[in-house]
């Protein structure tokens, strides 16, 4: 299951939003929610810095703003003061050049699993054909194979969640943006979708931002670990994980560098919450 | 319908029949089942006119009240501003009694087929538009911000989003929207018409024809439950997806 890091298919010509991996840096960013009752700071001062190609993993407890971080970098919120750049970019609204994937696969009741994937291709206008072969590309990446015609109801809740991911990454975003993806999947599909994660990342060389409430996973997947303290969500520390890019699920786990990790994070995660 | 309702529809005929043949009650006042068989096969051709006229007036009702109810709903979502004007004149137009303001629109639009037509829109277009809002609001919020990252232009979230997602919530609506259509369209008949079952049962209370009145009330009860049946298998042919899903969840409604 070794594949080297490289672009397999020929970059998709004039789509918007394709392209090579883009960085995203976060400055001094601080969003709060204004309703009737009292005002909400969701999060305050965050700082980060996430190179091209890089695979970020953000930690933390329940309304840390984790989701509201991602969603800054989508565009889908703005913040209320600082800068979200993408790809060197000012954030200013929804951006195109993402791929989303939420908790629920958020798929299409009435399409086809396939059809569900190239729903990215008919918003964006992509070139039919080029579409359909980067659909069966990542179709075969993520073992859906056989699966194409099969209705949402008729799957899975890993495979439902796998065609949310070939959607999220048919338009060869430069950055994928990931909202506890897994979290309601078996810890056995989880593990297996981590494994794919791993390689597609691997393959794709996107940028990946993923948040998780799972440590192992966060370790086991990403370059860098951002732990965030609960509201108003803070990042406490970022912890390096210094793993080789390609990893084998059961061999990373028994690693000296990953139990070291995992044991860091849960201290930290442990201490915010004592000190709560 | 359960089982039981089924089982139950033999027992009533049943009864029927057995009240009319030991003439518990006056012949003149409830026919037997036979008489009126007799009125349905004998007046066959009389009575498959008027039923023509009914049908056609309800159809044309249904299908303006589906056509601007969905259109009205599209409207309110879309526009706050629009929902907050709209509301309260439909929520008014629901409320005011159609049966009470109906021979207000025969000295409006006469004796021909505009008012009945006109009375089975206002009583189908309550359930189009409410079910249709909530399909619309229904659709799932991570969809939308999903769409938003793809660059989707509005119209298309809607086509291929938001008016796909409503459809379930629109077909419960049109199956209430259908059988009230055939109300209306009675409705306008009794008020003022030489033509159609709402004629047809006048005429045959007037006599004190029972059998006649008894056929009419059959038929047109027969007019909403062919063309409920009709809705529900457009929507088993249009929406497959929700049928398989439905059948499992076991909210059958037939």
């Amino acid at each position: 299951m070794t594949m080297p890091k490289q672009q397999t298919t020929p970059r998709v010509p004039a789509v918007a939003g394709a392209g090579p991996a883009a960085g995203v840096r976060l400055t001094d960013v601080a969003v709060r929610f204004r309703s009737k009752k009292r005002d909400v700071t969701a999060l305050s001062d965050v700082s980060l810095d996430v190179a091209p190609g890089e695979f970020v993993a953000i930690v933390g407890p329940s309304g840390c703003g984790k989701s509201t971080l991602l969603k800054l970098v989508a565009g889908l919120l703005t913040a209320s003061s600082g800068d979200v750049l993408l790809g060197g970019e000012r954030v200013t609204g929804p951006r195109h050049d993402i791929g989303y994937v939420f908790q629920r696969a958020a798929l299409l009741e009435w399409r086809s699993a396939l059809r569900n994937i190239l729903l990215q291709a008919e918003i964006r206008r992509m070139e039919p054909a080029v579409a359909r072969a980067r659909a069966d590309e990542l179709i075969r990446m993520t073992g859906l194979g056989g699966f194409e015609d099969a209705y949402p109801h008729e799957l899975s809740g890993g495979m439902q969640q796998r065609v949310a991911l070939c959607r999220a990454l048919l338009h060869e975003p430069p950055v994928l943006l990931m909202d506890e993806p897994f979290g309601a999947l078996d810890a056995l599909t989880r593990e297996q979708m981590n494994t794919e994660l791993n390689r597609i990342w691997r393959t794709t060389g996107t940028t990946v931002l993923l948040v998780t409430h799972s440590i192992s996973e966060a370790v086991y997947l990403a370059d860098r670990v951002v732990v965030m303290s609960p509201r108003p969500g803070t990042v406490t520390e970022i912890i390096e994980v210094g793993l080789p890019a390609e990893r084998d699920y059961s061999e990373t786990l028994g690693r000296p560098e990953f139990r070291a990790a995992a044991a860091h994070i849960r201290d930290l995660l442990g201490a915010v919450s004592a000190h709560d | 319908m359960s089982q039981s309702a089924l089982s139950k529809r033999p027992a009533a005929l049943v009864v029927w029949w057995v009240i009319a043949a030991a003439e518990l009650i006056e012949a003149y006042l409830v026919p037997s089942p036979g008489a009126t068989l007799d009125v349905l096969t004998s007046k066959a051709g009389y009575l498959w006119q008027h039923t023509w006229v009914t049908t056609y007036e309800t159809l044309l009702g249904f299908a303006i009240a589906v056509v601007v109810g969905v259109l009205a709903a599209v409207v309110m979502v879309y526009s706050s501003t629009v929902e907050r004007t709209l509301y309260p004149i439909l929520l008014f137009a629901q409320v005011v009694p159609k049966i009470a303001i109906a021979p207000l629109f025969v000295v409006w639009l006469g004796f021909g087929i505009a008012p009945k037509i006109l009375i089975a829109v206002l009583i189908a277009f309550f359930p189009v538009v409410i079910s249709m809002v909530t399909g619309l609001k229904a659709v799932d919020p991570e969809m939308l911000q999903l769409s938003a990252t793809m660059g989707a232009k509005p119209w298309q979230t809607f086509v291929k989003i938001r008016f796909p997602a409503s459809l379930p919530h629109l077909f419960s609506g049109l199956k209430v929207a259908v059988t009230l259509a055939v109300t209306g369209a009675v409705v306008g008949e009794f008020v003022g018409a030489n033509e159609g079952l709402g004629y047809v049962i006048l005429q045959a209370n007037g006599n004190l024809d029972t059998p006649m009145l008894f056929a009419g009330l059959l038929v047109m009860s027969l007019i909403g439950v062919v063309l409920f049946v009709v809705v529900e298998i457009a929507e088993k042919l249009l929406l497959p997806w929700h049928a398989s899903r439905r059948d499992t969840s076991a909210t059958t409604t037939f």
